[in-house]
């Protein structure tokens, strides 16, 4: 008998009933509310005479259409101010814990739910959105759901789900210093694509995600989704269980430690069998800054923009000709050399203590360039903004003229104010570099907190591992220079072409040789390639 | 729900692959509190040459003339014909409320994102998935005045030129689509098993339902 993946166990756990035909009733812990997946579920509920199956396991927060300013004034525009406010009286109505705009402790659902203590390791946890895959970090299997899904659970706590794949990501070696779970996590959606783990759940292991803090465990899950699978997960150690103790709406005392002993057993068996395993080296990863308008356009920071005339499939090379077009870039252009209007540090993504620490480090000292218009920093929640603002981050972040904002989604998806106007250029640490997706007509490049950092500092991107191997306090003085295009150049090394992303043949995105091994229960026979290639899935849910 | 038997419709190619929910329905239109009207918005961005507002009255508003919505022998199509992973990134619903909204009923691709997918069962909407080497076909073939003809019943395609095509959907699924039926009353059906489990997890793990404060 060989050993069971976390996800099987979690799935297992959660089987309230199986069908004959493969689906399940699955039963859910947690559910995490906001304003703009939800009013359509409650309505279903109102019409249909039901009440919520448990309304303890939900929690509800305002985060998409809040403003990040001004927010005393309350939301000027009148349909986001309707959302919300039906938020706030459909919670009143049901009974429903929420965080209203001005509860110190609202923000982005994703930032709120693990810091109060509200995921805990074992439970499944749904949200009407999809990067719901964040706590997974948790050992919980956590995925985003459709508003009719929200509904389902709010009636019948339980979802009719089909089980998915197993994949294992390995992240084996060290890291350099700049690198983040960000980079981490874009180089794994270069290699795999963003269809690559569509159909299953992928678990990320390997000593590089061992060292991660929760913070960067949660950025890493986070975007599971950007490479297509619907959950992330990591297996629970004492990062985890520390990082738990004593929040609000965890078990305490007595309680947590009976809960800590059943979480410890919340990982995958070592002798587990996986789907498919893609293997990484951490130490070849390099940061990252994305090009095009897909998750898995991406390329190291000193690589150059790819050639579509170098893709072979018709399809993808339309696809990185258009995405070019639209990102104003040419083929062959170093990715230092692109220029950036605005800067914003923030979402569920990377909007934590920890990215907001690295993004000051950074800007410790400096001054945004004259050329970029506008940096925004903004906490993933209230609580998130008090310790910042403890630690004096806050005032870093004012004195190099980035503003400091209040907790949000904000111009992760632009749903508020918060907004690229046409044509402008973004270095952003969201997760969605999606045409128009920060605003109509703007271009965004997904990078990690100190990138973004560092980008708003320049005017361009910055490769900033090489500043780090000339000094560990990063830049030169660059504000001496600030503003007249005359910001020092960090040197540009090794400079190749950076593959097209999903599938390239080509070489090199990051040298991360990704090996794709294929344990025996395996029945896919593609990914014996080279990690370019995509697991089978992607093929057609008509195969069997 | 609409209940999902057999369409038989002009079919709109749309040659993308990776169309990702925020290019479906952009977010201004999310902040909508209701499920109907977001038809006039489908691929916002893509079919109208201004930035388009909520609430806003399209009728008049510029037409991107290249856009294949906009070609008026693909009007009234109920199939759409794309490419792989459809649907990928955010989880919105809007997205198949706007497709269903705009007409469609049944759309092809050799893959979807699962989220997308799981979402146009739940709106009647068919998503069909087909071996790329077949959709390559039905992309040469598509052109105005061939249509498809969707048969969920005996999960087949018929085209043109009188070629089956067989396609292979989830028993259940194909079950709730054809008559239409509410999952949620099918799921409540199961209200003892669903106590019963909620009973012997509250044992085991008594924390998971502890309420703060």
């Amino acid at each position: 008998m060989t050993g069971i993946t976390l996800y099987d166990k979690l799935w297992n756990e959660h089987l309230v009933c199986a069908e004959p035909d493969g689906s399940a009733l699955i039963y859910i812990d947690r559910q995490l509310v906001h304003e703009v997946t939800s009013p359509q579920a409650f309505e279903g509920l109102r019409l249909a005479g039901r009440k919520p199956w448990r309304i303890s396991a939900n929690l509800a927060v305002v985060d998409h259409n809040v403003p990040t300013a001004g927010r005393d004034q309350g939301i000027t525009d009148a349909v986001s101010r309707l959302q919300v406010e039906t938020l706030d009286s459909n919670c009143a109505e049901f009974g429903i814990t929420e965080f209203g705009i001005h509860d110190p402790r609202q923000g982005i659902v994703h930032v709120i739910g693990p810091e109060q203590g509200a995921i805990l390791p074992g439970m499944t946890v749904v949200c009407g959105d999809s990067h719901t895959s964040t706590h997974g970090a948790f050992g919980a299997l956590a995925f985003g759901i459709g508003t009719s899904e929200v509904e389902h659970v709010l009636a019948t706590q339980c979802l009719v789900q089909r089980k998915a794949k197993n994949m294992l990501v390995l992240v084996d070696g060290q890291c350099e210093p700049e690198v983040t779970a960000k980079d981490i996590a874009l180089t794994i959606i270069g290699k795999i694509g963003t269809a690559g783990g569509t159909g299953y759940t992928i678990e990320f292991g390997g000593d590089a995600i061992r060292s991660l803090s929760m913070e960067g465990r949660m950025t890493l899950c986070n975007m599971a989704i950007e490479a297509g699978a619907r959950a992330g997960l990591i297996g629970v150690d004492e990062t985890t269980i520390d990082y738990i103790k004593g929040r609000p709406f965890a078990p305490q005392g007595d309680s947590f430690e009976q809960a800590a002993k059943v979480w410890r057993d919340l990982r995958s068996d070592a002798d587990a069998e996986f789907d498919v395993v893609i293997e990484i080296d951490a130490a070849s990863v390099k940061p990252q800054v994305t090009w095009g308008t897909s998750p898995e356009m991406t390329a190291p920071v000193n690589a150059l923009v790819p050639d579509p005339e170098q893709e072979k499939d018709p399809v993808k090379r339309e696809s990185m000709i258009r995405a070019l077009q639209y990102m104003d870039l040419k083929p062959g252009a170093h990715i230092t050399d692109i220029r950036i209007d605005k800067v914003f540090v923030g979402s569920c993504t990377n909007g934590r203590i920890e990215d907001l620490r690295a993004a000051a480090e950074i800007a410790k000292g400096k001054k945004k360039a004259a050329s970029v218009k506008l940096v925004l920093v903004v906490p993933g929640s209230g609580l998130v903004k008090r310790q910042a603002e403890e630690e004096g981050l806050d005032r870093i972040f004012k004195e190099a003229g980035f503003e400091w904002r209040d907790p949000g989604c904000s111009m992760c998806l632009a749903m508020n104010a918060d907004r690229l106007e046409a044509g402008e250029r973004c270095a952003s640490t969201s997760n969605r570099n999606f045409e128009g997706r920060q605003g109509y007509g703007g271009r965004t490049h997904l990078v990690s907190p100190a990138m973004a950092a560092a980008a708003a500092v320049y005017g361009h991107f910055v490769d900033i591992s090489a500043m780090v191997e000339k000094s560990p306090r990063a830049p030169t003085n660059p504000a001496a220079s600030n503003g007249h295009g005359k910001q020092p150049k960090p040197p540009k090394k090794a400079v190749k072409p950076a593959a097209s992303g999903n599938g390239s043949k080509q070489k090199q995105v990051t040298k991360a040789a990704a090996k794709t091994r294929m344990p025996a229960k395996s029945k896919t026979s593609n990914t014996a390639q080279p990690a370019t290639q995509q697991p089978e899935n992607t093929k057609g849910r008509n195969k069997k | 729900m609409k209940p999902f038997r057999k369409i038989n419709s002009r079919v709109v190619p749309l040659d993308r692959p990776n169309v990702d929910t925020d290019a479906i329905i952009p977010k201004q239109f999310l902040k909508s509190i209701r499920r109907s009207g977001f038809g006039p918005y489908l691929f916002d961005e893509w079919r109208y040459e201004d930035r388009g507002e909520p609430e806003m009255d399209c009728s008049n508003r510029p037409l991107k003339q290249d856009f294949v919505l906009n070609q008026p022998v693909y009007r009234n199509a109920e199939i759409l014909l794309t490419r792989e992973n459809f649907g990928c990134g955010s989880s919105r619903e809007h997205a198949p409320w706007a497709l269903s909204d705009y007409g469609f009923r049944a759309i092809i691709a050799p893959s979807f994102a699962d989220i997308f997918y799981n979402n146009c069962f739940k709106n009647g909407i068919l998503p069909i998935v087909l071996d790329s080497a077949i959709v390559d076909k039905l992309f040469r073939e598509c052109k105005p005045g061939n249509n498809l003809m969707v048969d969920l019943e005996e999960q087949s395609i018929t085209t043109h030129f009188g070629e089956t095509i067989h396609f292979e959907i989830d028993p259940s699924r194909k079950h709730r689509l054809l008559n239409g039926l509410d999952d949620i009353a099918l799921t409540l059906q199961h209200a003892e098993a669903i106590k019963a489990f909620e009973a012997k997890r509250a044992a085991s793990a008594p924390w998971l339902f502890a309420i703060p404060k």
